[in-house]
């Protein structure tokens, strides 16, 4: 079997006397298609800071890519070929729309590949992303005229704009109609078929089970469940804890 | 419009003021001139750090001062033409600036505001203690009566004013610049959510640490023609209260998300000064300037500039 | 050589006291910045303002400082609510407070120094009371009253404030929201009246320790300066927010700036704090009690 792109071995990460992750392992192969569920409060959004290194885990080891990545700064992680999303969205308020995907560009993709893309080559990339998420005609906008639903595809086209090799979309579709979901869903799928790895947290289940090739279940801190999705949600461990 | 142009145009403005003020042919123009211009080179440089990325230095006299004191301590150990005591100074003030940012960025911005509070008391401590540049004291600074450049003589007041000028220019072609560039994407971002700057790949520690590398830097060259200006430096002229409260006041009042707003606020708040010390008192003006930046900031956050274009943009509607 | 073990245990003993009245110092920011998230550095100006209240009352009408400091105490929370209010609706509302409300503050820092400086010059003043000057002798240590009697009231200021913020109801509405609005705003107490409550607290205690202030040393108007770095130097030290820990970092911080009076002179004083906080701040930015 290849080389896993991501491995989280043993993670742990504690606030105070509260164990908000304990003990996970995760592995995650090249161009595969996971999805995380739990709870809310069970610790996804924890695990992801940690992956990302806007936490440091306290224990256990993180693999990206071959390298270990623990106490690395979060930018260097995105360099890497790391891209994550916001649970809440947190756009560049005094950037406009195209301006935020410039920003991973100009940082993450340069730092990378050292290219130089003339300004009208990144506003060109930037209204290709705006145009895969919905939002091109908005590019001029400010974030702070976008409805709760387009800041939310912000974040994602963000995320994206890092050509990352690892995806990590973080409650993304909250709150979005059916036929948005559908649109988000074929985007992730798109990207899929280019070979970007994809980790998708949702609640929205009919989502997650028709996205995901595995499926990892979380609850309190704890990773409970991991494998085909159709047999994670038949333990009756998981229907217990959060399908209920 | 082109960066060269730019520059060429604030040249231009440049000379042509330098040139304007010799025809009218008043002294003391020069002398209140220069002290204005200092502002505006000390309100740009703050700016840099506190409007672009939005990190506040209270220690604004302590980077003034050390470019001050490094004359000091050069015209005493090997006196030098103030050019090359110019780029002495950026040099220890932006040393200090590093030194500074690098201990204290890694935490929040509250931190580092903190931190430059207690610098500028801490480093006048240690100027009060060094004999060496006089300590308390004080330090005297004969300098020419007049001075010749390029075959003509000028007093040397004048020549300060030129340098002073020259200073404005590059302080206010840095900051344009930046604010066009990568660099100045980066640091709006900082100021946006340094988080999620971060997560896009943004260096934020390392920008950080240039801008106050690069703010230090410019306050200190302000600094560095001083001792020459004012013929005798005491630390508590050095330290004054009125370096601290008026680089934060001016880009504030001006507007902090441009290189107009310091401009702005500096030619404003430095010519109303003037007056003021001059009809009132020195310490009134201060009170003013006090009063002015606590009600700009709660009725007016962006500025005067951010005022206007705002009326601006709701006329176009 | 004779090493001046006097000269030390003096030292040490007097920083102990310094390190009392620290704590009164600073015990006002351990709420508004460890508790409340504000970065309030006009704390000292409010100190010195209770300083000259004291200063002018006790030379008009003769009235113990520590008293005048007592009934300061409404008078000051008063003003911190009223501070607060402004606070809010202006930066915290907005989401602009790191910026513009550290601006705000620093206005009202430099607004109260040069208020002062105007209306009563930049003389030093001194309150008079009848424990100026005697001291307490044992062996050969001295013990001033003029620093033992604000170090005890100090301390008991203190342990009241533990004591409220741990027994009472709004008390430990205070310990919440520092840790958490939201669930606070969910258990139906309304969090801007708890943190004006608690701001108006810290603004409070700046009456009292203006009073001390006046009593230790005389004042003047620049003195509130030398202060931020030394309250925040213990605050951080301490651990944010943690009242056992602003005792512990203050004393520290007494008995060495005391120390170093001693043998280096008291020149070298200011610089002591600000040692202190960036070393706390470079290697152990929680505090000695932090997490």
């Amino acid at each position: 079997m290849a080389e896993p792109l991501l491995q989280i071995d043993n993670v742990g990460k504690r606030f105070g006397g509260f164990v908000a992750l304990d003990g996970i392992n995760l592995t995650v192969a090249p161009g595969e298609r996971v999805g995380l569920i739990g709870p809310n409060g069970s610790g996804k959004s924890t695990l992801v800071n940690c992956i990302c290194g806007t936490l440091r885990n306290e224990t256990g080891t993180v693999r990206f890519d071959g390298r270990q990545i623990d106490g690395m700064p979060a930018h260097k992680r995105t360099i890497l070929g790391l891209a994550r999303s916001f649970q809440l969205p947190r756009p560049f308020h005094s950037l406009s729309v195209s301006e935020n995907l410039h920003i991973p560009l100009l940082y993450a993709v340069k730092s990378r590949s050292g290219s130089h893309l003339t300004p009208a080559e990144l506003e060109a990339h930037c209204v290709e992303y705006l145009r895969l998420v919905g939002l091109d005609h908005k590019a001029r906008k400010r974030p702070r005229d976008l409805t709760q639903v387009e800041m939310r595809k912000l974040e994602l086209a963000r995320a994206m704009a890092a050509e990352p090799k690892l995806l990590i979309a973080d409650e993304s579709m909250a709150g979005l109609s059916h036929s948005e979901i559908e649109d988000i869903l074929k985007l992730l799928r798109q990207l899929s078929e280019r070979g970007i790895t994809i980790i998708l947290i949702e609640h929205i289940m009919s989502a997650v089970m028709s996205f995901s090739q595995r499926l990892a279940v979380l609850v309190s801190g704890k990773k409970i469940a991991d494998g085909k999705p159709d047999d994670v949600v038949r333990n009756p461990e998981v229907e217990k804890a959060y399908l209920g | 419009m082109r960066s060269a142009w730019f520059i060429l145009i604030c040249v231009a403005v440049a000379a042509l003021t330098f040139l304007g003020l010799r025809v009218v042919h008043n002294d003391y123009l020069f002398i209140a001139g220069y002290t204005v211009l200092q502002f505006i080179v000390l309100a740009t440089a703050w700016n840099i750090l506190g409007g672009y990325c939005g990190y506040v230095n209270f220690g604004s006299a302590a980077f003034f001062a050390l470019g001050a004191y490094t004359s000091v301590f050069f015209h005493k150990a090997y006196p030098l033409p103030i050019p090359a005591l110019l780029v002495l100074s950026a040099v220890v003030s932006g040393l200090a600036g590093l030194g500074m940012g690098y201990l204290t960025l890694r935490l929040r911005g509250a931190f580092f505001s903190i931190a430059t509070l207690a610098l500028a008391v801490v480093l006048q401590t240690l100027v009060v203690n060094w004999d060496y540049v006089g300590g308390s004291r004080g330090a005297y600074v004969i300098r020419a009566n007049t001075v010749e450049l390029f075959g003509f003589a000028m007093p040397y007041v004048q020549y300060l004013f030129l340098l002073m000028l020259t200073l404005v220019v590059l302080a206010i072609v840095t900051a344009r610049t930046i604010e066009r560039s990568r660099l100045g994407f980066g640091f709006a971002t900082i100021r946006d959510d340094e988080l999620a700057a971060e997560a896009s790949g943004v260096p934020t520690l390392r920008l950080k640490l240039i801008a106050t590398t690069l703010s230090g830097a410019l306050m200190g060259m302000a600094g560095a023609p001083f001792p020459y200006y004012i013929g005798y430096l005491q630390p508590s002229s050095a330290f004054g209260l009125e370096y601290a409260v008026n680089s934060i006041a001016m880009p504030m009042i001006g507007g902090t998300g441009s290189w107009i707003g310091p401009l702005v606020g500096a030619l404003l708040l430095g010519i109303i000064q003037q007056v003021a010390t001059v009809t009132i008192s020195s310490a009134v003006n201060l009170l003013i300037v006090g009063v002015l930046l606590v009600v700009f900031v709660i009725i007016a956050p962006n500025g005067l500039v951010g005022f206007v274009t705002q009326y601006f943009r709701a006329k176009e509607r | 050589m004779n090493f001046p073990v006097e000269l030390l245990v003096n030292a040490i003993i007097a920083g102990i006291l310094l390190g009392g009245f620290y704590v009164a110092v600073t015990v006002g920011i351990s709420i508004a910045f460890g508790m409340l998230d504000i970065v309030n550095i006009a704390h000292p100006a409010f100190i010195i303002l209770g300083s000259y209240l004291a200063y002018i009352i006790n030379s008009s009408f003769g009235i113990d400082p520590v008293v005048v400091g007592i009934l300061m105490l409404p008078v000051f929370y008063a003003l911190g609510a009223a501070v607060y209010q402004v606070y809010y609706l202006s930066f915290e509302k907005r989401g602009q407070e790191a910026l513009r409300g550290l601006a705000f503050f620093f206005g009202i820092l430099f607004i109260t120094e040069v208020g002062l400086i105007l209306v009563f010059g930049v003389d030093y003043r001194y309150a008079e009371a009848a424990y100026i000057g005697p001291a307490l002798r044992f062996a050969f240590v001295d013990l001033p009253y003029r620093m033992l009697i604000p170090c005890v009231i100090s301390l008991l200021m203190l342990v009241g404030l533990q004591l409220y913020l741990s027994r009472t109801f709004i008390g430990r509405a205070i310990m919440a929201v520092s840790q958490d609005q939201g669930a606070l705003a969910l258990m139906a107490a309304n969090p801007i009246r708890i943190k004006r409550i608690a701001f108006g607290i810290s603004i409070a205690t700046a009456a009292l320790a203006g009073a001390f202030l006046v009593i230790i040393q005389p004042v003047e108007p620049s003195v509130g300066r030398e202060y931020i770095g030394r309250v925040f130097a213990i605050c951080v030290l301490g651990g944010l927010g943690s009242l056992p820990g602003t005792v512990i970092g203050a004393m520290l911080l007494g008995i060495a700036e005391s120390i170093t009076a001693t043998f280096y002179g008291p020149s070298w004083a200011p610089a002591v704090s600000f040692g202190f906080l960036l070393l706390t701040l470079a290697f152990r930015p929680s505090g000695l009690l932090g997490r």
